[in-house]
């Protein structure tokens, strides 16, 4: 079998700070630091090695890169200086351009599905309309089953003003320059892509 | 110790070479110079000669005692008149070029004169007690005595604190050949050299900067150069590898890279800690024949002709390789037993293993860095070596990057003939 690098290239040129993936020296820090470590699939040091090995689909639709909650406990305690929650952010991105990630990742939905429109559609996030449409994603049975599971939380929330109960909130001021803010930041995204 | 000595306002071009260190590496230098008929001027910081070579149990790969290659140079060194030692000595300035150059030393008090015969009426009159710098802290010992059992010159010196106090005065009196002297003060002098090896070493990497590994928060996590000093029979424990608690010890594990080659401590590898952990399970299976030892590492160094020590340790199935640097240490309140936490890279495996005593693989950090050589037009790499030296200044041993104790020699015996050689071109 050939040895294919074009993956790794891919990497390396087009996903968020994927070049330091070269640095890696394999040594497992990540992986024992890591507070989710034993419940990925891989550890972030196997998904390195993965991307050098050219397993696009190993790594592409592996659940692990949804799994990072962002502690940066790993990037403060690699040896060599490896920015790994980023390039793991950057490895759900690539996932999820290419079509790749797990459909029903529950990670990969809030955050693809739910949150992003949510927060880019007023500028601000709508804690009630998030939760609504999260809640609802799998159609109105599953929906009121997990309201009514999660009542009391609510109501808690709600007494405590915690909970904003107005499910759509109007746009932020200045909405058109968060708009033109985000263009730009799309722009310069492909124009990266195009050079890659 | 009194031999001739060129002084300033003696001699104006002087051939002498200044060897500043007196571990193996300025030890070296300074006899292969001497040898060959040069004068040199060797000077240590600390009251005795040997460095940390003194402070080993064994020698890797050969595991001999390091007692053989000191005495030999201390030999060496007592026959050659040319060698003139000057302990308790720092180079304060180096002023001037290749071939000529004044240097201005300064002679810390020892407190006890030349008189001393090392008799140890004084210590044994002594209720005063300090750290134990050469057992790293691992026991106490008088504030006045002779450094430990392999110390050159033989002449106990005086804890500059203790000195300042009346119970001092009172050794005075016990002293049966009048030795005692509280009130030395410190000695300037400057020197007319030709050229200056510099040879000043390393210390161990302080372990308790690594957090997450606990060192000296968690109970029977220890250093390699401890575990030196424990397996040496003139040591604190009497040769004893030993828990905090006196526990009996089963399960051993070494963590290899404790604080090195992380950009977080020291970037660079050492090149001796692996060999010295390889070299370590011998002192641990020789006192624990069924222990269980274990080894974590990214990779094993054993360069060059080291492969077939490897070979020889692997030998032992008692051993566990895992290559993995580990991400943590907790502990065992319970126990007073570390836990040690990471990811097996072969099988991806999550561990969290116990221990009787976690030993730190820890790095050569350079004196060189915290004390740089004083003069101008000096170089460091990155890492806080020494990297060049103006052609009249030649650095050595683990002054100029890390080095087992062969290479150290070897490095040694180059810098003497580069030294001379700047020595010869001063006669012009």
């Amino acid at each position: 079998m050939a040895y294919d690098l074009s993956f790794a290239k891919e990497v390396y040129k087009t996903s968020e700070v994927g070049y330091w993936i070269k640095m890696c020296m394999q040594c497992g820090v990540c992986a024992g630091s890591c507070p989710l470590g034993p419940h990925w699939e891989h550890s972030p040091r196997q998904l390195f090695q993965l991307v050098r090995a050219g397993k696009m689909e190993e790594v592409l639709k592996s659940d692990s890169m949804w799994m990072c909650t962002s502690c940066y406990n790993c990037i403060v305690r690699c040896p060599r200086g490896l920015p790994i929650t980023h390039i793991v952010h950057g490895l759900a991105r690539l996932a999820v351009e290419k079509g790749m990630a797990d459909p029903k990742q529950p990670t990969r939905r809030f955050a693809v599905e739910v949150f992003w429109d949510n927060i880019t559609s007023t500028g601000r996030v709508g804690e009630a309309g998030l939760t609504m449409k999260l809640y609802f994603i799998d159609g109105i049975g599953p929906g009121i089953q997990r309201g009514l599971e999660m009542k009391n939380q609510a109501l808690g929330m709600l007494k405590t003003k915690r909970l904003n109960p107005i499910p759509f909130r109007s746009k932020i001021k200045g909405f058109a320059g968060f708009k033109a803010m985000l263009d730009k930041a799309f722009e310069l995204e492909a124009k990266k892509e195009s050079n890659a | 110790m009194a031999r001739r000595c060129v002084m300033a306002d003696g001699q104006a071009a002087s051939q002498t070479i200044l060897v500043v260190g007196g571990g193996m590496s300025g030890l070296t230098a300074a006899v292969e110079a001497a040898e060959v008929g040069r004068d040199v001027i060797l000077v240590e910081k600390r009251p005795y000669l040997g460095g940390r070579v003194a402070q080993l149990n064994k020698y890797f790969p050969k595991l001999c005692t390091p007692a053989c290659g000191l005495e030999i140079n201390y030999q060496r060194v007592r026959n050659n008149p040319r060698i003139t030692v000057l302990t308790l000595t720092e180079v304060q300035e180096i002023q001037g070029s290749e071939g000529d150059y004044t240097v201005r030393l300064r002679e810390n008090p020892r407190f006890v004169n030349e008189k001393c015969t090392a008799c140890g009426e004084c210590a044994k009159a002594c209720d005063a007690e300090v750290d134990d710098e050469f057992n790293f802290g691992l026991s106490k010992v008088k504030a006045v005595g002779n450094g430990h059992n392999m110390a050159y010159p033989n002449r106990y010196a005086m804890s500059p604190e203790f000195a300042k106090t009346p119970e001092a005065e009172k050794l005075v009196a016990v002293c049966p050949v009048g030795a005692i002297e509280p009130k030395m003060e410190a000695k300037e002098s400057t020197l007319h050299i030709s050229s200056i090896i510099w040879a000043t070493g390393w210390t161990p990497y302080d372990a308790s900067k690594i957090r997450p590994y606990g060192y000296g928060r968690i109970p029977n996590v220890t250093t390699n150069m401890r575990i030196e000093r424990m397996a040496n029979k003139f040591g604190p424990s009497g040769g004893k590898i030993v828990r905090d608690d006196g526990k009996e010890i089963k399960n051993v594990a070494f963590i290899q890279c404790a604080g090195s080659r992380d950009h977080n401590y020291l970037p660079f590898c050492s090149r001796i800690c692996c060999l010295a952990s390889m070299k370590q399970t011998t002192y641990v299976r020789e006192q624990f024949p069924d222990a269980k030892i274990t080894i974590y590492y990214i990779d094993l160094r054993a360069m060059d002709r080291y492969e077939a020590f490897q070979k020889k340790i692997e030998a032992d199935q008692g051993i566990r390789w895992i290559k993995s640097k580990p991400a943590r240490i907790d502990a065992d309140l319970e126990s007073r037993s570390p836990i040690v936490i990471g990811e097996d890279t072969l099988t991806g495996v999550r561990y969290a293993d116990k221990y009787d005593l976690v030993v730190l693989a820890t790095g050569m950090e350079p004196n060189i860095a915290a004390s740089p050589v004083p003069a101008s037009g000096m170089t460091y790499d990155a890492y806080g070596f020494l990297a060049n030296a103006t052609t009249g200044i030649v650095g050595t041993g683990c002054a100029t990057g890390p080095q087992d104790v062969s290479g150290s020699v070897q490095a040694s015996t180059a810098a003497a003939l580069k030294a001379i050689q700047s020595a010869a071109k001063a006669r012009g």
